[in-house]
């Protein structure tokens, strides 16, 4: 099903999220285009990686309404009212969306292949053979074909975390969320992993959203950055405006600490 | 005085054929409610993590009741009411229903553990993959929660075994029960009950045999490879 180009393939529209007491949104407003490649930067705490759980359908909302592909994600219309979505309505939303965590959070009784066709397999009905081969795929891809008897354990970090970007490709999303996928790598693991998203940058027609520290990445990797902070994009640009001549002075504070750091 | 037992290997003999007769008997309520005991024990786990609110809150009021009375108490109830509803099952599969539910209170408490040690992350990974809750339970969580469960679970299909006697104060003819049946009718009890406590031992030991190959088969889970 394809929409007409004009229609972002994200939009947050006046969204409130709160945990408990603390409030993370309040009206918050946000658009990814189809297509884009979207790095999402900020300090901690300032909501980055909820748009991204949001997305996922991991957390709730308290206000508002998250549109994927034009048609609402967290709710469905029932006699012409948004009311909260059913499970089918999610099941079949959340297929469009994949998500590579910072701790892997690959199935570790799984082999490495077991990991790829387990929802293929029993979520979108794929034969077991049609399954496999499209997992080999997707493990040559990453470059991990020669692992895919291996257990979750027996890989490093980076090898791990390229089998958990395969295994979130082997659904065919429309959008991909990278939840700061190198923050838990070894230095030198880094590289492997950003090399893999860089491909997929390339190669693939996706909506990609990068919550990441790796500024150098980001620069590399976006069409578009958004700085995060207290739950507002405070600023955001083409990574020439945002990285090099930011307008805003937090932005600047947060890319001198970043960089003083790094 | 000094109290003299003597062993008669013959009469000892004569008493084999009836007391595996009762090992029959103890064998099946053993394996029959310990299976039903594994099977309703996730039966209530699973109702008091997923179930609409009453539901769950009366699982964990049946769960109390069962852990706070007697398991004799609980076989009576069982051996006197079940005629007053409308059904007659036998002393047997009374016994195996009372000690599949006493021991499935117990059993969920573990399972419980065992699904609460999986970590929050693992869930989230199943649903960015669209798993549904019967999936992620199947593929995902159990095989993770139920490995380190193991050794708990043995040690309560021994103590169910221990708790088999039990069965003969609703007339089930256990091995026990055949014990004193065969003593009383001889008045030489110390043959019958001895070799009972040596069949028990024997059944305990091989048990316990089986659930550490268990544990060794399925701790390919926990990281290291079969």
């Amino acid at each position: 099903m394809t929409r007409p180009a004009g229609i972002p393939m994200i939009e947050f529209d006046g969204v409130t999220k709160r945990f408990g007491e603390t409030v993370i949104f309040e009206g918050f407003d946000f658009r990814v285009n189809r297509e884009e490649k979207l790095a999402l930067i900020g300090p901690s705490g300032s909501g980055k990686t909820t748009v991204l759980r949001i997305l996922m359908t991991l957390e709730p909302i308290q206000d508002g309404v998250v549109r994927l592909d034009g048609e609402p994600l967290l709710h469905e219309e029932k006699n012409g009212v948004l009311v909260p979505a059913g499970k089918a309505h999610l099941t079949r939303m959340r297929q469009r969306v994949g998500m590579v965590f910072q701790q892997f959070n690959l199935f570790p009784h799984m082999t490495v292949l077991r990991n790829l066709t387990e929802a293929p397999i029993h979520v979108q009905g794929m034969g077991k053979e049609e399954a496999r081969e499209e997992a080999m795929r997707l493990l040559d891809m990453v470059g991990l074909a020669g692992r895919a008897k291996a257990r979750p354990h027996e890989l490093s970090g980076g090898q791990q975390q390229r089998v958990a970007i395969a295994r979130a490709l082997a659904m065919h999303p429309k959008v991909m969320l990278f939840d700061e996928p190198t923050s838990a790598l070894d230095p030198e693991l880094v590289g492997e992993v950003l090399g893999v998203i860089d491909v997929l940058r390339q190669e693939r027609d996706l909506t990609m959203l990068l919550v990441t520290h790796e500024i150098w990445f980001a620069e590399r990797f976006a069409d578009r950055i958004c700085f995060f902070d207290k739950g507002r994009i405070i600023e955001e640009g083409t990574p020439e405006e945002l990285l090099h001549h930011p307008r805003e002075k937090r932005t600047r504070e947060f890319l001198r600490a970043i960089m003083d750091h790094t | 005085m000094p109290v003299e037992l003597s062993w008669d290997w013959g009469y000892a003999v004569s008493c084999l054929p009836a007391l595996l007769r009762g090992l029959g008997v103890t064998l099946q309520a053993m394996l029959a409610g310990y299976a039903l005991a594994l099977g309703l024990g996730l039966v209530w786990a699973l109702l008091r993590r997923a179930a609409p609110a009453p539901v769950a809150r009366a699982t964990v009021g049946f769960i109390e009741l069962v852990r706070s009375t007697p398991l004799l108490v609980q076989l009576y109830a069982l051996y006197f009411l079940l005629p007053e509803v409308g059904v007659s099952p036998s002393a047997l599969t009374v016994g195996i229903l009372g000690l599949g539910l006493h021991y499935s209170a117990y059993l969920s408490e573990v399972y419980r553990a065992g699904l609460d040690a999986v970590p929050r992350e693992q869930w989230e990974a199943a649903r960015a993959l669209s798993l549904g809750a019967p999936r992620t339970y199947r593929s995902v969580v159990l095989p993770q929660a139920v490995p380190p469960m193991i050794p708990v679970m043995g040690n309560y299909l021994v103590s169910l075994l221990k708790d088999t006697p039990l069965l003969s104060a609703i007339t089930v003819v256990e091995m026990l029960h055949r014990a004193k049946i065969q003593g009383s009718e001889s008045f030489r009890y110390v043959e019958p009950v001895t070799l009972v406590g040596v069949a028990f031992l024997v059944i305990s030991l091989a048990a316990g045999g089986v659930i550490r190959r268990a544990e060794a088969r399925w701790s390919s889970v926990e990281g290291h490879p079969r």
